[in-house]
């Protein structure tokens, strides 16, 4: 024992020396708190009583779109002087389960998504039968009026796909691909139906193991290798986007790299030619417009959309807008 | 069950001692674990290089070698615990860990990329050693344990990410210090006859060539297969289970610390959420290749083949460019086969030996 406790001490001692010994003088951390210029700390811009507001959306663990909804949300919340929680969960059922029990707290209003709309029904009505008001955001942009929701913030899946066919077209592509990240994820599937909806050339679907980034970007490499004529290779998030940019490097392809989604590294990439354009549909007015209108609601009945979709997006962005939009992306609200 | 040296019939007449009888190359190769899937791997490649036009092209194999060397890092270090009785389900999220760690506390620090990735080696190891410990001192089998773990790194990689970082994706490291010499070591490519390999697939094939010599030439490895096969009995004639085992997991530990620095130098930004099910495709690997999920035989070689064979059927698919709707389905298939085949061969090569 007495051995083990001298290696365990030599180690951390050797792991504390090279940490002080070893820094880096490009990059890091300093380099960003330089770079960051003090932020406005958040106070409430209204005396309105405390309201609390629940969001329950169909996100996975660590998704990076859903992390800049969720700031989008936090932001507005603090300006309404509203208590903001914060669920999710990937399986309908238990998504469901989480409204029930934002409902049993009696939350002040309820945003949700509803990504698979059957499971969400009973959920939603008895948020109506309760009196809160709810608010639907991202995807259900059919079934929300239906389901008595207030209105629905988000953007039409198939639309956006449209926008890039069009946008390929543009750009006389001939043969695009369509990376799916998610096997069985309708707003996937209505995205690259959308593209080939629109687009003049060919689309072919392709299915990757989304939490496995080399295997995305194998399965991208393998699938330009075996099709020469593949010209435009379309991505469904972001974080794809770049490895999707590796894989036709891999494979010594002249593909045109385009995505759904923005982050920091897309933005970049934007801005360096290496991608060609992305289509943004702006997640963090997704959360900002849902608590704010809800707080609208509670304090004026104002209601947004007129029983159609609030729509926020689909945007183009390419070159030129990139560069602006960077330092965004960069703070986590684009 | 235990042994996996060949073990030729023994003819009663004789005095001599079983263990000192020569046996000949052929019967040796007939006995050796890895042999069905030796022979389910060329199978495979023999069916896709039929029906797949561009999958014998150099640029090809190149690609199905990268996505075989990055489960085969894994599936190697997982397939010695297995043959020690024992799994790991908390290998998956282990790599995306090792990489956060690397990549947060550089960042964090500012400190140069490799000081993250050697303070990377530590925790990850550490984890390794808690993996072992766990389940050494205590009574539960190491599926739940290490289930544990798996939820417990899940729920950390979020969490840690979130709070230190802000957002579920770590930082891009790529402008700091010691970042093109690290890329070099865990993420580079290298040429052969103007075709471009990753260096996954030397790390890879280091990591059997060390197996192996552990499994067969070291008294660490007659441990192996002595705990995998009765854990009581190795116990009985002095075999140091418990060190054996923390050790087999701090093997896994590093090789999701190889794993998680490719992943990190590769793609430079690691997402938090990434790793969950891979362990489900390491055991796979391991189990195509001749590992026996009840401990006590298998071999890295057969571990690695096994890799290979899941790299080839996936992206060979691909290549095929059969309806993508039904690739999951075409995986199973394959993969079903591949196996068959490996277990027919390895029964007819048990009973003729």
């Amino acid at each position: 024992m007495a051995r083990t406790r001298t290696w365990v001490s030599i180690a951390l001692a050797g792991a504390l020396g090279v940490s002080l010994a070893g820094c880096s003088s490009t990059g890091g951390k300093r380099a960003e708190d330089a770079r960051k210029a003090a932020s406005a700390q958040g106070r409430a811009a209204v005396n309105t009583p405390k309201w609390t507001f629940a969001m329950i959306t169909h996100s996975g663990d660590g998704d990076t779109f859903w992390d800049i909804v969720q700031n989008g949300a936090k932001q507005a919340a603090v300006k309404d002087n509203i208590d903001f929680l914060y669920s999710h969960n990937a399986e309908a059922q238990q998504q469901a389960q989480l409204v029930d029990a934002a409902v049993d707290k009696r939350v002040d209003g309820i945003i949700v998504t509803l990504a698979k709309p059957d499971a969400m029904k009973a959920a939603v009505a008895r948020a109506e039968k309760a009196g809160i008001p709810v608010i639907t955001v991202n995807s259900g942009s059919e079934q929300s009026k239906a389901f008595g929701a207030l209105a629905h913030i988000g953007q039409d899946e198939t639309i956006a796909g449209e926008a890039v066919g069009e946008e390929l077209n543009k750009r006389g592509r001939k043969k695009a691909l369509c990376i799916l990240h998610e096997q069985g994820n309708v707003g996937h599937e209505q995205r690259c139906a959308g593209v080939k909806s629109t687009f003049h050339g060919t689309v072919q679907n392709l299915y990757v193991q989304g939490t496995s980034m080399p295997d995305v970007q194998s399965s991208i490499g393998a699938k330009l290798q075996a099709d020469r004529s593949i010209d435009t290779v379309v991505t469904l998030g972001a974080p794809y986007a770049d490895t999707a940019v590796k894989a036709k490097a891999d494979a010594g392809s002249k593909a045109e790299i385009d995505t759904f989604d923005l982050n920091a590294k897309v933005a970049s990439e934007l801005k360096d030619g290496t991608l060609g354009f992305a289509v943004d549909q702006q997640p963090y007015l997704q959360g900002y417009e849902a608590v704010d209108l809800l707080w609208l609601y509670k304090y004026n009945a104002d209601v947004l959309g007129g029983g159609k979709p609030v729509l926020t997006g689909p945007q183009i962005i390419t070159k030129d807008q990139a560069a602006a939009l960077e330092e965004y992306t960069k703070r986590g609200t684009r | 069950m235990s042994a996996t040296a060949p073990a030729p019939a023994p003819s009663p007449d004789t005095k001599v001692d079983e263990r000192l009888l020569k046996t000949s190359p052929l019967r040796g190769l007939m006995g050796r674990p890895e042999l069905g899937s030796v022979v389910g791997a060329i199978a495979v490649f023999l069916f896709f290089a039929i029906f797949a036009d561009s999958f014998v092209r150099a640029a090809s194999l190149s690609t199905v070698l990268y996505a075989s060397s990055t489960i085969g890092i894994m599936a190697v270090p997982v397939a010695l615990l297995m043959i020690g009785g024992e799994f790991d389900l908390s290998a998956g999220v282990m790599v995306t860990s090792s990489a956060l760690i690397s990549s947060m506390f550089s960042y964090q620090m500012t400190a140069n990329v490799w000081v993250g990735v050697l303070v990377s080696l530590v925790v990850t190891l550490a984890i390794g050693v808690f993996n072992g410990v766990m389940l050494t001192r205590t009574d539960p089998p190491s599926f739940i344990i290490t289930l544990g773990t798996f939820l417990m790194l899940t729920g950390m990689n979020l969490g840690f990410t979130k709070l230190i970082s802000g957002t579920v994706s770590t930082k891009s490291i790529s402008d700091m210090q010691g970042f093109s010499s690290a890329r070099d070591v865990f993420a580079s490519t290298f040429t052969i006859g103007g075709v471009d390999f990753k260096i996954t697939i030397l790390w890879w094939l280091a990591l059997v060539v060390v197996a192996t010599w552990i499994l067969l030439r070291t008294r660490f490895g007659n441990w192996i297969y002595a705990v995998g096969g009765g854990e009581d009995a190795a116990r009985a004639v002095g075999v140091p289970v418990n060190k054996t085992k923390i050790g087999l997991y701090m093997g896994v530990a590093f090789g999701a610390w190889i794993s998680g620095q490719h992943l990190l130098f590769s793609f430079d930004v690691v997402q938090s959420g990434e790793g969950v099910g891979n362990e489900l495709i390491y055991i796979i690997a391991a189990v195509i290749g001749g590992c026996l999920i009840t401990g006590g035989y298998g071999s890295a070689v057969g571990a690695a083949v096994g890799a290979l064979i899941f790299g080839m059927v996936s992206k060979g698919i691909v290549f095929a460019e059969w309806n993508p709707d039904w690739f999951k389905f075409f995986l199973g298939v394959m993969l079903l086969l591949a196996t068959l085949l490996n277990h027919w061969v390895r029964k007819r090569a048990e009973a003729t030996a």
